[in-house]
């Protein structure tokens, strides 16, 4: 991030009634940056995307473009792009009138339109579809004239309310690709709203993490991955062993923690962070195998600490490995600076 | 299956007696009262008496079906969209007039527009006109009773169009800059055109079958065809005329459906 954020909120809190849907978030938003919103529905994400957007008002706090208060600006005055869930398409439109319409509303001339628009449908690789109503597109390519839509008159800021939900699984991975390439080759600021944590990590530069209207963590995919800052942000993003601690280790083994972890109550260790052991080694805890399924380049062995806390790890499958059976007695270990006190 | 078609048989049963079995008589009286032949349709079409008749409920329908669905347009427009106050107020305004029958319907705008009426009356008393307006007795009240009575019809039709317009579709109009009057004239209208077609559609055949209330507001001054044929009927009696002439008004309604229905099929694609 910059030292001068392009969007900066400040303490920004929404209230509908007596129900707080955003408190006191504060957070900058740097120049090119593709931010992910990211955390479960009604988290707060999309409410906070509608108010950088300015489709409706904070209750409390102040929100910045370029250090200038916007906080009060209607959307149009801000001129961000937008993607709206289920795309809010003309539906009596083409393709190309779609896409021409915020064109049309700036007065731009003709000429400027026309090369505009086949310039965009050839970004997102609609050509030979201009002509068609939304209703005559797939759910991918009605995505895409969303896009060509929101990115037609150059935006600053392209805001993106969950444009994947309504995808099938290989559609989206598709469309994430093109999101990608879309970033990198038009230097857009990107602030995109999802609630699946794997394309978070695929797609940001950065991710901001809410939870119950507050943010919880904010930072690059590898850091709030490695180093959660909580909890919540430990068990939302991809698969942790949690085990509880108590003085200095787990079930009456003693444990190695990184940095001071004095009267805390959990350990938390990535299955990815773990590996087998043997009696012995540093920081090995005896566990029981409950249940091992085999998922073909690797298992997932599904284990039991002596106090009756489930953990998990995967093993390789391959030639000269181990190939433990239930009920087996095992240890598993890690390095110190993988476990995080949460 | 076939379970199905004798279920249905009750109600194939009652729609031949009651509709098919009438209609056949019509068909048949028109070919053959008072002489067999087509002199009845050739003299209904060629009458310039029945013509003028016929012209002028084309013309007097086409202004009230335009009337009355740009009116139902504004209103439902503050049914659907209005505040909870207006939303209120404006479906008392519809519901209400929709309950009374036409009948009394006619009656009250004729005490409204008549000669020594509401309106006159208080027109003289504000020094606007000296003599009475002539406004009832003639088209004018004809188009004002019809299309009041037709305007709920049109309601309906349009408020569902208008409910099926997505809301996110008007914010991103609004997001891009869209002035209100752009968002109405090119995005909200357009949407809500199949409510359009089908409350023209609904109130332009119900108004070419109109009675009650032209006879009653035109005072015989401004005769449509249901009042023509109930002339030829109960009046001067030539049934045979009546007859062609209700085929006629039934294959010109006929025709319009087809043709609306194919437009409106084309618009959905």
């Amino acid at each position: 991030m910059s030292s001068n954020p392009q969007i900066e909120a400040r303490k920004v809190g929404k209230k509908y009634g007596k129900f707080n849907a955003l408190r006191d978030v504060s957070l900058g938003i740097g120049e090119g940056e593709f931010l992910s919103l990211l955390g479960p529905s009604g988290s707060g994400k999309t409410t906070f995307l509608t108010l950088i957007g300015g489709y409706d008002a904070p209750s409390a706090g102040q929100l910045l473009l370029d250090g200038q208060d916007m906080t009060n600006w209607p959307a149009k005055q801000r001129g961000f792009g937008m993607v709206f869930q289920g795309y809010a398409l003309f539906p009596h439109l083409t393709v190309a009138e779609n896409i021409a319409f915020p064109l049309k509303v700036q007065k731009r001339s003709e000429a400027q339109i026309a090369d505009r628009v086949a310039q965009m449908v050839e970004m997102v690789g609609l050509s030979g579809h201009e002509a068609k109503k939304p209703v005559a597109l797939s759910g991918g390519q009605q995505q895409r004239v969303a896009l060509a839509r929101a990115l037609a008159y150059e935006p600053k800021v392209l805001l993106l309310d969950e444009p994947f939900s309504a995808l099938d699984k290989n559609l989206r991975g598709q469309m994430q690709e093109e999101l990608r390439r879309l970033h990198r080759e038009l230097g857009t600021t990107f602030v995109f709203v999802t609630h699946d944590q794997e394309e978070a990590l695929a797609l940001s530069s950065r991710i901001a993490i809410f939870n119950h209207g507050e943010l919880q963590q904010l930072g690059t995919p590898e850091e709030v991955y490695e180093r959660p800052a909580n909890r919540f942000t430990a068990e939302f993003l991809g698969d942790i062993n949690i085990l509880t601690l108590e003085s200095g280790g787990i079930a009456g083994t003693p444990i190695q923690l990184s940095g001071n972890a004095a009267g805390l109550g959990h350990l938390a260790v990535r299955p990815e962070h773990m590996r087998l052991a043997v009696a012995g080694d540093a920081n090995a805890l005896p566990v029981r195998l409950r249940d091992r399924v085999y998922l073909g380049a690797k298992s997932r062995l599904l284990l039991e600490t002596q106090a009756g806390e489930e953990l998990m790890l995967y093993l390789d499958n391959g030639p000269g490995i181990a190939d433990p059976h239930p009920g087996a007695e095992l240890c598993v270990a890690w390095d110190a600076r993988h476990g995080f006190v949460v | 299956m076939r379970a199905h078609l004798f279920l249905t048989c009750p109600v194939l049963l009652f729609l031949g007696c009651s509709y098919l079995l009438p209609f056949l008589g019509i068909m048949q009286l028109s070919f053959t009262d008072p002489d067999p032949g087509l002199a009845q349709y050739s003299h209904v079409l060629s009458d310039p008496l029945t013509q003028g008749v016929i012209w002028r409920t084309l013309r007097i329908c086409t202004i009230v079906t335009v009337v009355s669905v740009a009116a139902a347009y504004v209103i439902t427009l503050l049914w659907v969209r209005g505040r909870p106050m207006v939303r209120s107020i404006t479906e008392l305004c519809i519901m209400i007039p929709f309950w009374i029958s036409v009948l009394s319907r006619a009656f009250g705008w004729l005490s409204m527009l008549s000669n020594r009426g509401l309106l006159n009356t208080w027109l003289k008393d504000m020094g606007l006109i000296e003599t009475s307006l002539q406004m009832t007795r003639n088209e004018f009240a004809v188009i004002v009773g019809m299309s009041h009575y037709l305007i709920p019809f049109a309601v309906f039709p349009l408020a569902t169009a208008m409910r099926n317009v997505d809301e996110r579709v008007l914010i991103a109009a609004d997001g891009m800059g869209a002035s209100r009057l752009r968002i109405f004239w090119q995005a909200f209208l357009p949407m809500t055109a199949s409510g359009i077609i089908g409350a023209t559609l609904l109130v332009f055949v119900f108004s070419i079958g109109f009675f009650v209330t032209p006879a009653l507001l035109g005072g015989g001054q401004s005769v449509l065809i249901a009042e023509l044929i109930y002339l030829w009927i109960f009046q001067i009696p030539q049934w045979g005329m009546a007859a062609a002439m209700s085929v006629i008004l039934m294959i010109a309604v006929g025709g319009i459906l087809v043709l609306l229905m194919r437009r409106y099929g084309e618009m959905a694609k």
